[in-house]
């Protein structure tokens, strides 16, 4: 384990958002998402944009437009350097943190009444308390308390083992060491002893042990570089700024005097507001000043921040919290069946109270003489009755005792087999090698260990395009400078190309990333600066390289000793694949400063002044730099998307430009590319002064910042000579055009749900195959309530229409194939507006449920959210949502499945989800193998959980029925609480967990099986009524059979009980292995194991002296009668099973019988030709 | 194996820029277990397996059938129900009374073989109706006292007969309270018939349960009498009787071993019995029936198993004949695709 990463590494840590701040967040920004060409992701990230001029804490005023005072009860005030003041008055938890949920004294109580939140274990508890009431002792104490302790016990061992990883891993945390200033100097003190208002040290690659304010860093421009791996997954460095004011102080030498007034601790670890008194000066602190617990310094040699959050009330602690847990649909389904079987259990007890009423009035003059009864005590000098309370109590008695005896008709061991089946489930779905991901290196994850059986059952599924669909990985493709489309380089490979490189201090730099390039514009930008042509193109990389916020990041390649490999760490993909694709032309960004960036121009270094850059905003939708180049002149550069850019173009000039560009850009998002449109112009000198001023004013006002920054930048902003377009492509992941084929073949409808702008989503949905030629396409784009109401209507009557006549073209001709024409449905998030959460949902929802496929392009999170609803509520199917980012959280946890992929966007998706995966395609494997085997083998496992305790307790009740209902059980009563426990349960266990239906190769070859499960085949209320009958006649035959064969013999009870035991035991196994499919070695032992076992057990209870049944297994089992009745139990009991069984099969065989007949017994050659896994679904051969 | 491949051709297209090398990869290791690929046998029911299956359960049945019927018919078993016959007419109207008072309760039987009967010839008495399984009943007993003296005093479990006078009552509760008391004595042609009561309870316990040095105390002292009076001179280990009804019977019409004749009696020999009649089945109507047997190896006479086999035996066979009728007429290709539902129904996903 990583014992850098504590946090990472210890398994109770996690940090979830705070979904209501993260919602206004993203609703807040959700226009952002429109942004043309900028990714929809970019608004998640907002809050750690690094805005060098004005600090962070100008974008929240800017909403509320003026900066927010912090009264004095919300706030906490900490005195720099001080801790002693600090602490005085307010109780600020110290920097030790306890993740261990009990400590040795708490783990009893703590953990039994956490066990006891669930039912099951409440009436077992009932129950057992019963059972200690002398009147209703029906078993020794011990024995009553037996399954429910080691039921307890079990868990309680687990919690404790998890309890004390949690506490060896907050041990190592808290006894890390950082530097703290003391006495006026930095003296190591462990994590723990950190307080409030302490000033800290950090170096680089250090850890931060608490979340701390930046008071000086050893840049001279008070930058510093945090790696926020640990909080939210994202691996680029972010910026960090400590104040101007506190740069200069050095606090080992000058006494600070400094008050910090901030927020209470919340969970907002993107938000952070606090002002700072200095020197009678205030300054307002924002989330660029603060760097949070956990993160890791980077890139700067050390930083000194004052700590104001420590321990668990730092953001990641607060943050820190398990999955959403949800209940799958088979436990609710299997609630509805434990309610029938109570209904049982009631009845089966009535029945018996009854009877015994009926018996005691008719003998109610003869209980003191009958012998078995005897009612008074003779032996007594007042002959009081001995445990006799009057026919009503007797009767109440008895059916209580009923209960007590009959108690395991509900499975309690079921509880605990599921989830030992969901662990082991888990395990394999871990381990699967096909479900890793090499290039993110990430392992299947299940994080929600209580649905992996309704994996098995998903009707919709829900994804997320970027990231997701597309791998989020930025190409650069073409582009199109001064009007000229350079898109030639697609046939050259990237191999070939040597890539450009610069000599730095006798090593070689070259980008880490190689791009794709095209000769003929390589040849154009190191022609120089002759022709206009060549300096167009100039300019043009020029602002590719410049026009971000990307920090370059040189380091050596471990294969290469003489190579240094750069690396463009950015928030944005699509910048640093830009930076990349201005590098291999010869314009290598090698170096960023706060005040300058130095570029190395075809092998000539030069350094830019960096005099403005104004952020990406969502209004504005473009962002720009103002450079001061090397030849005095001042150039802005902005890039953006073609709409907002356009209208900044000055269009005067060269219009034929302008054209021409738009021409190729339209071309280029029609191939699924992601544009931005570059411009530039140079500033006068007066019109740069003008623009400075208004710049450092907006910069350093203190109220409405934000909004001020904006208006300065759109003065600079405008007439721009336009100098060409940029396409990146946002490329497929590997096999989801496959993937999705399959899934469709599976009967599970594929939405897209994405911020992108329609042309994109659709050019996409082309490229992944969700959408096919051969489709119609409906196209929902409103602007009012009314004309969505109006198009939903007439998108309606189409689909009819078109359904309806291919439908009768479908039947003339008899083809079989893919069926009715598909409709795509594909709608806008601005129709969305109007008719989610309005009455047209429920025609929307019609509409969608006839089309194949639903596209939802420029969709908010929220709205993702509201549209997995609007199928959640309206049908019962299962529903799933996958996607990777921020942006995705709410329509994750929504959905009945939450699938995230560990991308690049972090792991905030990951971290609401239930299962994580390194790709989109493998949901194919995730649902269509192991859901299909999960569910299978869960539906199996309870069936046969109910059908093996209604056994047991219907053969006790028999018994009773011949005992004059007094709830004698002839079984000693060690082996009736052992049977659910020891007897019968590691096979179901080990079925459950290794048991496969059918192998991966077919499953994956047809994916149509996965409609068993839609169906509901292994298991619903007609199999769990046959299950039923078949129990109550396999009850009956092991009761009778040795009932009437040894009737009127002189049979004892612990001799007959037995064989019961045993009789029954024995079923119980061979009904299990008649439906298990696969033997491997483990299911043989598993099986015979638990059969000998029972035996050694029942030899073993019977050579207890003390015990009634002393010898009788040994006494009974010298008759032959013994024998022979247990093999005529086994084959009588099973045969009527084992007939329909056969019958069934042969009559009508499901899917999963034909095909496991296929597996077996087809041709070698259909099913050795078949390659493996992702190839293309074949067309399901057909005579 | 295939899945080897597919693991690594997964493998190896992965991705293009993961150059660094990766030193804590988190791939699964492989192995046939992790990927759920153990070798594995999967039988199908296969119509020769179905029919095989069914010919194997009928020849094997049938024959065993026959056998234990065989052996159920040549067991010779005499019963006699006596509880009413031994009541004089005139008490027959208060049976209850009758058994309660302290009238000679002797009474004579006769019975008559009917087919030769090898020795040894079980003697049992029969109880029907009555529930030695009865809650009350069966927990009515200290194991703990029978096994050893100093366990005398553990009689908590065996209330209402636990305690007399405040000292224990040896053997305590109902079940020995009720001991079985009537007798039998056998004659044949003026003969005493030898019964013999030793070892008809099991050694174990007679070893084990039943202690050597506990003698009966106290015992039917109470006012009312449930059955026999033990010999307070012999240890409980040797009270057989006892130890034969302390072993409660599973169900509510038993046979209890009385004792052995080891003599052969042949046809249409008369067997006199004297019996004493004084054990109170009356209150609760229970039968009484006196039981001469001889054994087989499949203990007494019961055609129940035999039938049984020969029903199962004979239902197996049939099914077998009409599968395989089935399987003629209406074959069913395995594993033929064409079956399959989306192949059945066109369209139909």
């Amino acid at each position: 384990m990583d014992s850098k990463n504590p946090i990472e590494s210890s398994p109770s840590i996690e940090i979830t958002l705070n979904s209501s701040s993260r919602r206004s967040n993203s609703s807040s920004h959700s226009k952002a998402s429109r942004g043309n060409s900028v990714r929809e992701v970019t608004f998640g990230d907002l809050g750690s944009k690094p805005v060098r001029y004005g600090s962070r804490g100008a974008d929240s005023e800017g909403f509320s437009g003026s900066q927010k005072e912090i009264s004095d009860e919300d706030a906490r005030l900490v005195y720099v350097n001080d801790p002693e003041k600090t602490n005085e008055r307010f109780e600020f938890s110290g920097n030790s943190i306890r993740t261990g949920k009990y400590s040795i004294l708490s783990f009893v109580p703590r953990n039994l009444f956490e066990q006891f939140h669930r039912v099951a274990y409440i009436y077992f508890l009932i129950i057992a308390v019963l059972n200690q009431l002398p009147q209703l002792a029906v078993f020794g104490r011990g024995v009553s308390i037996l399954p429910l302790s080691f039921v307890l016990l079990v868990t309680a061992v687990k919690d404790a083992y998890e309890d004390w990883r949690r506490h060896r891993s907050d041990r190592i945390e808290n006894n890390r060491l950082t530097w703290v200033l003391v006495n006026d100097q930095f003296q190591q003190k462990k994590w723990k002893d950190i307080r409030v208002g302490e000033i800290i040290k950090i170096h680089t690659n250090e850890t931060l042990p608490c979340d701390m304010v930046l008071l000086s860093t050893s840049d001279s421009t008070g930058v510093a570089y945090v790696q926020t791996i640990n909080l939210d997954g994202e691996s680029n460095l972010k910026t960090r700024y400590a104040k101007q004011e506190t740069l200069s102080k050095t606090p080992e030498k000058e006494k600070i005097r400094v008050l910090i007034k901030c927020e209470k601790p919340n969970r907002n670890i993107y938000g952070f507001h606090a002002n700072m008194d200095m020197d009678g000066k205030r300054l307002s602190l924002g989330s660029s000043n603060i760097v949070l617990r956990g993160c890791e310094l980077k890139n700067t040699a050390w930083a000194i921040g004052v700590a104001v959050y420590c321990g668990r009330e730092t953001k990641v602690m607060l943050n820190s919290s398990g999955a959403p847990s949800k209940r799958s649909r088979l436990e609710t389904r299997m609630n509805f069946e434990i309610i029938i079987l109570s209904f049982f259990l009631i009845s089966l007890c009535t029945i018996v109270s009854i009877c015994a009423a009926v018996w005691l009035r008719r003998h109610r003059h003869d209980l003191n003489t009958i012998p078995f009864y005897r009612k008074k005590n003779f032996n007594d000098e007042d002959k009081d009755d001995y445990n006799y309370y009057g026919w009503g109590l007797e009767i109440f008695f008895t059916f209580l005792m009923s209960v007590i005896v009959f108690q395991i008709m509900i499975p309690i061991s079921l509880y605990i087999s599921m989830e030992l089946v969901r662990v082991g489930q888990a395990y394999f779905m871990i381990r699967d090698t096909l479900m890793y991901d090499e290039a993110s290196n990430s392992a299947f994850q299940c994080r929600a260990l209580n649905i992996n059986e309704d994996l098995g059952q998903i009707k919709f599924v829900f994804s997320d395009k970027t990231g997701t669909l597309t791998e989020n990985k930025m190409e650069f493709q073409c582009a199109s400078i001064w009007g000229v489309d350079y898109s030639g380089g697609k046939d050259s490979s990237v191999n070939e190309q040597v890539g450009h490189f610069v000599q730095v201090d006798g090593k070689i730099l070259r980008p880490k990333m190689k791009v794709r390039i095209d000769p003929e514009l390589l040849q154009l930008s190191r022609s120089g600066n002759n022709t206009e042509e060549a300096k167009r193109v100039h300019d043009f990389f020029l602002a590719l390289a410049a026009c971000n916020t990307i920090v370059p990041i040189a380091f050596d390649d471990a294969s290469n000793p003489t190579v240094k490999l750069m690396d463009y760490q950015g928030e944005s993909p699509d910048e640093q694949a830009l930076a990349y694709a201005a590098a291999a032309y010869g314009f290598m960004l090698i170096e960023r400063t706060s005040g300058h960036i130095v570029i190395d121009i075809q092998g000539e270094r030069q350094r830019f002044n960096v005099l403005g850059l104004h952020e990406f905003d969502s209004d504005r939708k473009r962002m720009s730099v103002i450079l001061g180049c090397p030849d005095k002149t001042v150039k802005v550069f902005v890039k953006g998307a073609d709409t907002t850019m356009f209208s900044v173009i000055d269009r005067s000039l060269n219009m034929d430009i302008i054209r021409a560009t738009e021409a190729h850009l339209h071309n280029y998002s029609s191939l699924g590319l992601r544009t931005l449109v570059i411009g530039m112009r140079e500033l006068s000198d007066s019109e740069f002064e003008q623009w400075h001023s208004s710049f450092e004013a907006a910069s350093t006002s203190l109220i409405g910042r934000a909004a001020m920054l904006r208006k300065v930048a759109n003065t600079v902003e405008k007439s721009l000579r336009i100098l060409g377009a940029s396409a990146i492509e946002d490329k497929l992941q590997q096999g989801v055009p496959e993937a999705i084929e399959s899934l469709r073949t599976a009967g599970i409808k594929v939405w897209v749900l994405t911020g992108d702008k329609q042309e994109t989503a659709i050019s996409i949905g082309y490229s992944s195959k969700l959408l096919t030629s051969k489709m119609t396409q409906i196209i929902i784009n409103s602007n009012s309530k009314e004309s969505s109401r109006k198009s939903l209507e007439d998108a309606l009557r189409m689909s009819k229409k078109l359904i309806t006549v291919s439908g009768t073209t479908h039947n003339n001709g008899g083809n079989s194939g893919g069926a009715v024409s598909p409709v795509a449905l594909i709608i806008d998030g601005t129709s969305l507006v109007y008719i989610l959460d309005s009455e047209l949902e429920e025609q929307l929802f019609k509409l969608a449920s006839k089309c194949s496929v639903v596209l939802c392009c420029r969709v908010a999170p929220l709205q993702k959210a509201g549209i997995v609803m609007l199928v959640k509520n309206r049908t019962s199917d299962m529903t799933l949502s996958i996607g990777d980012g921020a942006n995705d959280v709410s329509m994750i946890q929504k959905a009945d499945v939450g699938v995230g992929i560990s991308g690049k966007e972090g792991r905030q998706a990951v971290m609401a989800s239930d299962f994580a995966m390194g790709q989109f395609r493998f949901l194919v494997p995730l649902l269509l193998v192991h859901g299909h085997w999960n569910y299978q083998r869960m539906g199996c496992m309870i069936l046969y959980n109910f059908y093996r305790n209604a056994v047991f307790v219907l053969v006790l009740f028999w018994y009773v029925l011949f005992t004059c209902f007094t709830l004698t059980t002839a079984i000693n009563e060690w082996s009736s609480m052992l049977y659910s426990i020891i007897y019968t349960s590691l096979p179901t266990i080990v079925v459950g967990i290794l048991d496969k239906d059918l192998s991966r190769r077919t499953l994956l070859k047809y994916p149509q099986l996965y409609g068993a499960e839609h169906r509901q085949e292994s298991y619903n209320s007609k199999l769990f009524w046959l299950t039923m009958i078949d129990t109550l006649w396999q009850s009956v035959v092991i009761y009778f059979i040795p009932h009437l064969a040894y009737w009127g013999s002189t049979i004892d009870a612990p001799s007959i009980g037995d064989l019961w035991t045993l009789a029954v035991v024995i079923l119980v196994n061979l009904h299990l292995a008649m439906d298990v499919i696969r033997w491997s070695w483990i299911t043989h032992v598993a099986i015979w194991g638990s059969i000998v076992a029972t035996f050694i057990c029942v030899i073993v209870l019977d050579a207890v002296p003390t015990l009634v049944g002393y010898w009788a297994i040994f006494d009974i089992a010298k008759e032959g009668s013994f024998w022979l009745c247990l093999l005529a139990i086994v084959v009588a009991a099973l045969l009527p099973r084992f007939v329909v069984k056969v019958l069934y099969q042969h009559f009508s065989p499901s899917d999963i019988q034909i095909t496991r007949e296929a597996e077996k017994f087809g041709s070698r050659r259909e099913f050795g030709a078949v390659e493996i896994e992702m190839n293309p679904i074949l067309e399901p051969s057909r005579r | 194996m295939s899945n080897n491949t597919a693991s690594s051709s997964a493998g190896a297209n992965g991705s293009a820029d993961s150059a660094a090398p990766r030193r804590n990869s988190k791939r699964p290791k492989y192995s046939r277990f992790t990927q759920q690929e153990l070798p594995a046998c999967k039988p199908i029911l296969t119509p020769r397996w179905v029919i095989s299956a069914f010919m194997l359960v009928s020849i094997i049945f049938v024959p065993i059938g026959i056998a234990s019927l065989f052996a159920s018919r040549d067991v010779v078993e005499i019963v006699d129900r006596y509880e009413t016959a031994c009541i004089p007419a005139q008490n027959r109207s208060d049976k209850v009374g009758y058994i309660q008072s302290s009238a000679d309760k002797t009474c004579n039987r006769t019975l008559r073989v009917t087919k030769r009967m090898k020795q040894p010839i079980y003697v049992y008495y029969q109880l029907d109706n009555f529930y030695q399984n009865h809650r009350r009943y069966v927990k009515s007993r200290s194991d703990e006292q029978l096994r050893s003296r100093s366990g005398e005093n553990e009689t908590s479990s065996c209330e209402p007969e636990d305690v007399i006078n405040g000292t224990a009552i040896v053997p305590c509760g109902l079940i020995a309270w009720s001991l079985f008391n009537d007798t039998y004595s056998f004659s044949h042609n003026n003969q005493q018939l030898q019964v013999n009561k030793k070892g008809i309870s099991w050694k174990s316990d007679r070893d084990h349960k039943f202690g050597k040095d506990v003698f009966p105390k106290n015992f039917q002292n109470g006012s009312l009498k449930g059955g026999a009076i033990l010999n307070t001179s012999i240890p409980l280990s040797d009270q057989e009787d006892l130890i034969v009804w302390m072993r409660t019977a599973a169900l509510p019409t038993f046979r209890k071993l009385y004792g052995k004749i080891e003599q052969d009696l042949l046809p249409n020999d008369e067997i006199l019995v004297t019996l004493e009649n004084n054990y109170n089945t009356y209150s609760f109507n229970g039968k009484k029936k006196l039981v001469l047997s001889t054994t087989s190896w499949l203990g007494g006479k019961n055609d129940f198993l035999g039938i049984a086999y020969l029903i199962v035996g004979g239902l197996c066979f049939f099914l077998a004949m009409c599968f395989t009728v089935v399987y003629l007429v209406k074959p069913r290709r395995l594993g033929d695709p064409s079956y399959l539902s989306w192949n059945r129904t066109p369209g139909g996903r």
